[in-house]
């Protein structure tokens, strides 16, 4: 028995000050070291599941859009809704600090919006957007696209429960950011090199950004496009159609 | 500045183990930071204003830094790269892209101060961790 605390050898923790067998105290207090072993953002992921189960069980195809402010998400989500609603019922989480400015534009394509204004947080989680889904009519073998706070580094650790993590990256950025912010494209299952019409304007090889692509992430599926001029997009839109009739079937398997 | 968001996490992670076993407070807490989460200084900045007020309040905070590594599929052999950014093999120059150590953000262990007898099997003894660096919640 400890002479200090009278705990017999039954019992196991380890104490701080004083050492014997099994256990140390400090002064008279039991300190107790118990082994957790667990990822930090273990809430996050398992709200993260809940969504992913719930867009499985429902078909719905969701990807989460994200990229450095200013690289165009707005313009092609706009862009792609309207090649997509006529084959496909499409709703928007749309993740800002501030402003209604991008759901109001996507509103005006008429389709399902949902304003996060996360405030002075710099990434939408889980748990935001499983609440954003309760204000949204959630369409069965529907394509939902939640675009991220523009911000290349933070939204990289959390998982939303998407299908795909589709980081786009305009030509005015540079090819050397995919090795400037790796976790993004590590984390990313899709890139998508927007504004390419600018590309006579700007010093951004494309080859060379995708050889960067491939150095940290070699199963990437990369779409380059203009949503400007519409270069690029059949195969963007025609992925898109695939991936979500793909959700729909799959869904329809596990009904 | 999610590393806000992290130390949150993990605080609010600690709260809910010290407060179902009973404890009166939280003496320290031992976390596992990958090189590529790159948050390990941030989080010894933000730790006390997260852990303020909770029972993780004073707590110190312990953070092993778990180093890069990779698997070089050329050489058949896991390998330590020359940056953070260079996924390459330091050897042969092959991409090397599947990483195996370095993306960790985990919650190791915790020491509690005037816990309940917990469970059997989960404790473990205090070691010491050579690159492991430390903060004093305030």
């Amino acid at each position: 028995m400890c002479s200090v605390c009278g705990c017999g050898p039954g019992t196991h923790h380890a104490h701080l000050g004083h050492e014997h067998a099994g256990h140390e105290h400090i002064g008279h207090e039991h300190h107790d070291l118990v082994l957790i072993e667990k990822d930090i953002l273990a809430k996050n992921d398992l709200y993260a599941e809940t969504n992913r189960q719930r867009f499985e069980r429902l078909g719905v195809f969701a990807l989460n859009l994200v990229s450095s402010p200013g690289s165009g998400k707005t313009t092609l989500l706009v862009k792609t809704i309207g090649a997509l609603k006529k084959k496909l019922p499409v709703a928007v989480i749309e993740g800002d600090q501030q402003t209604s400015i991008d759901a109001d534009r996507i509103r005006e394509t008429g389709v399902s919006t949902v304003q996060v204004n996360t405030g002075r947080g710099c990434h939408l989680d889980a748990h935001m957007v499983g609440h954003a889904m309760e204000d949204l009519p959630l369409v069965r073998n529907s394509v939902l696209f939640i675009e991220n706070v523009g911000n290349l580094v933070c939204p990289a650790s959390f998982d939303l429960g998407e299908a795909q993590k589709v980081a786009i990256l305009s030509v005015t950025e540079g090819d050397d950011k995919p090795l400037k912010y790796p976790d993004m494209f590590a984390a990313a299952t899709t890139v998508v090199i927007s504004k390419i019409d600018l590309l006579p304007y700007v010093d951004f090889n494309v080859e060379r950004c995708i050889g960067h692509l491939g150095s940290i992430n070699p199963d990437l599926d990369i779409f380059r496009l203009s949503a400007t001029t519409g270069e690029g997009m059949e195969a963007w839109i025609e992925m898109l159609t695939g991936a979500s009739v793909h959700a729909a079937k799959k869904a329809l398997c596990h009904a | 500045m999610h590393e806000l968001t992290i130390a949150s996490a993990l605080v609010e992670q600690v709260c809910d183990h010290a407060r179902d076993r009973g404890a009166s407070r939280v003496g320290s807490i031992r976390v596992r930071m990958g090189a590529l989460s790159g948050i390990a200084k941030a989080l010894h900045f933000c730790f006390p204003s997260a852990a303020k007020g909770t029972i993780c309040d004073g707590a110190v905070l312990y953070i092993d830094e778990v180093p890069l590594t990779v698997m070089c599929m050329r050489c058949d052999a896991v390998k330590t790269p020359s940056g953070h950014y260079n996924f390459r093999c330091p050897d042969c120059g092959h991409p090397t892209p599947k990483v195996i150590t370095g993306r960790e953000m985990q919650l190791a262990s915790i020491e509690l101060v005037g816990a309940d007898a917990p469970p059997a099997g989960a404790h473990a003894s205090a070691g010491t961790t050579d690159n492991s660096l430390s903060s004093q919640g305030i």
